[in-house]
């Protein structure tokens, strides 16, 4: 029982980074720097517990504010000096890779390429341990995440349906006119970025308490910013449900070859899922749901 | 204590010389690639780690001599570039850049988990050591300075191959302008596909730089493919004196940084150094 709970409920949470990534994503802000993100959430909650036991109800905060932050820090002076495209994408790569690499650097706070595991709260016996917001019940993390979920669900149609998605849409289109036309391009952008970037920082916090463990190469650095952006591209950036069809697929990819094959091909998930992207790319750029709800609509 | 100290320093700077040589070479291929083809690889680590492995296999396994299992390594690598082009550049050229720069992510995946699949986690090592230098107090590994002078000469091999012959001259007349060039009788298909293997060559031949100084394993590119990649928009993408002289910056960085505090924090002040002067000039250094 245990385990389809597991797999949904981290369905779900990727599902929410991978929503929250594709708010700016599908709107011409392709960023590599989200790792940067879930990494702050994670590890500012749980050196903040470890280190001065302060609660995660309030290291959240510390978490978002400090993630919103850096958001504005990178964002401001890249859409005010017009920094897009490749420039964009490798500037926050740079942004990830800092996070990681400052992470690691840290390690006699951090535990650096070790990782650290959040001081265990849970008395014998108990199964929540709401101060420190740690669960052991697996059914109140699907609960809590389901409701992440809905959220950034809602945020995405929220920001689907604003006069400000218009705005992001004309600037990805072309900035010069959009500006001309009187948009407020550096705000426009910032705002978007701000908010993706806090629901970023939201999931990494919530990975960490539902693991008990972060690692810097798990929730930062280059490679969680690249799954983040592939799992979007895999399952539709442009409509609502592509980025959790995206984690979907990604995770019962890996998982269905781990049942099928166990452990002996330990790459064999990436190498196809590697294969697919280049082709989902090439012939299906709106990803598996963005294909699907085409060809349903062409009958 | 003093002089001690400044000697240290002294061969910290150095080094980082030697190793501006090494990254100013790993950013020329793919500052080609994209001054001609405008399309950047992010894949551009991962082929040379095939390259590291393919000495490595040749050389350990079957025995080849060294120098033969670079040479084919360079041909292979070549040989990748070319492939990495015709199959999955070309049908995405005229699509959204960015998604020419995703596309090229998603063979950094293929590649990394395909080595992993064929050559597992381990990490493997050439075996060969070469004597390191002594310059009196100061100690220098002779890979490395062997990497810093075949940098240089295969950067000024490139610059003669760019001026001097008429497929340099049609490379270049293409990076500036891709619609007339066509008119001229000048096959950009053909040029993007040179350009490509030409690319491809010059990661393999970092890649055998790199494989008498690291030891090889599925996930190496990662450890340097993101410096590559600043050094190059450092410098200002396609540009490749802009990539030269930002590489030699980046090396100051790594290796001061790295003398005065942990390695890490080498490459930390490095790229905040980095996204600072994204600020000031976000085209590069010597951007258009």
């Amino acid at each position: 029982m245990n385990y389809p709970l597991h797999l949904a409920i981290l369905v779900l949470l990727w599902g929410y980074i991978y929503t929250s990534w594709s708010l700016m994503g599908r709107l011409g802000l392709v960023s590599f720097g989200h790792g940067a993100f879930m990494g702050i959430g994670a590890y500012t909650v749980v050196m903040l517990w470890n280190h001065f036991g302060l609660t995660p109800w309030l290291g959240a905060l510390a978490a978002l504010a400090f993630a919103a932050m850096v958001a504005v820090l990178i964002g401001y002076p890249c859409f005010r000096f017009r920094i897009v495209g490749h420039y964009f994408a490798l500037v926050t790569l740079a942004l990830s890779e800092v996070t990681r690499l400052i992470i690691v650097a840290l390690r006699d706070q951090t535990g650096g390429s070790l990782g650290a595991t959040p001081n265990g709260a849970l008395h014998a016996g108990e199964t929540v341990a709401l101060g420190a917001v740690q669960f052991s019940s697996k059914e109140v993390w699907l609960a809590v995440v389901a409701a992440f979920w809905l959220g950034g669900l809602w945020v995405w149609r929220q920001v689907d349906r604003s006069m400000g998605r218009f705005a992001l849409q004309a600037i990805s289109e072309e900035e010069e006119a959009a500006a001309s036309i009187g948009i407020h391009v550096t705000r426009a952008k910032l705002r978007i970025t701000v908010i993706s970037a806090l629901m970023t920082c939201a999931g990494g916090i919530l990975y960490a308490q539902y693991q008990l463990y972060v690692n810097p190469d798990t929730v930062s650095g280059i490679a969680i910013s690249l799954q983040m952006v592939f799992g979007v591209i895999a399952g539709g950036m442009f409509v609502m449900l592509g980025p959790t069809v995206g984690a979907a697929f990604t995770l019962l990819l890996a998982e269905g070859l781990r049942l099928a094959f166990g452990n002996r091909y330990p790459a064999l998930d990436t190498t196809i899922y590697g294969v697919m992207l280049v082709l989902f790319i090439i012939y299906m750029p709106k990803g598996i749901l963005g294909a699907a709800l085409d060809a349903f609509r062409r009958r | 204590m003093s002089d001690v100290f400044d000697v240290f320093l002294l061969e910290a700077v150095l080094n980082g010389l030697l190793l501006g040589g090494l990254l100013a070479l790993l950013s020329l291929g793919l500052n080609l690639i994209f001054g001609v083809i405008d399309v950047v690889w992010i894949c551009y680590a991962e082929l040379i780690m095939c390259g590291m492995y393919t000495v490595y296999y040749l050389h350990v396994q079957y025995h080849w001599p060294l120098v033969l299992a670079m040479l084919a390594a360079v041909a292979l690598v070549a040989l990748l570039g070319l492939l990495l082009h015709v199959l999955v550049i070309k049908p995405v050229l005229s699509a959204e850049p960015i998604n020419q720069l995703l596309v090229t992510g998603g063979v950094l995946f293929f590649l990394q988990a395909a080595a992993t699949l064929a050559f597992g986690i381990e990490f493997k090592n050439l075996g060969v050591t070469l004597p390191s230098v002594r310059l009196g107090e100061m100690s220098f590994s002779g890979a490395r300075m062997i990497a810093f002078g075949v940098a240089l000469a295969g950067m000024v091999a490139l610059y003669l191959l760019l001026t001097k012959t008429y497929l340099g001259t049609a490379i270049r007349a293409i990076s500036q302008d891709r619609q007339i060039m066509p008119l001229m009788g000048v096959d950009p298909a053909r040029i993007f596909a040179l350009t490509s293997a030409l690319g491809g060559a010059l990661a393999g031949l970092a890649a055998c730089l790199l494989v008498l100084q690291y030891d090889i394993h599925p996930a190496i590119g990662l450890s340097f493919g993101p410096i590559v990649f600043l050094i190059c928009v450092l410098g200002g993408l396609g540009n490749m004196l802009g990539g030269f002289i930002a590489a030699f910056i980046f090396a100051q960085f790594i290796a001061v940084g790295g003398f005065f505090f942990a390695i890490e924090w080498g490459y930390v002040i490095a790229f905040a150094f980095f996204i600072a002067v994204m600020f000031w000039r976000p085209r590069g250094i010597l951007g258009k």
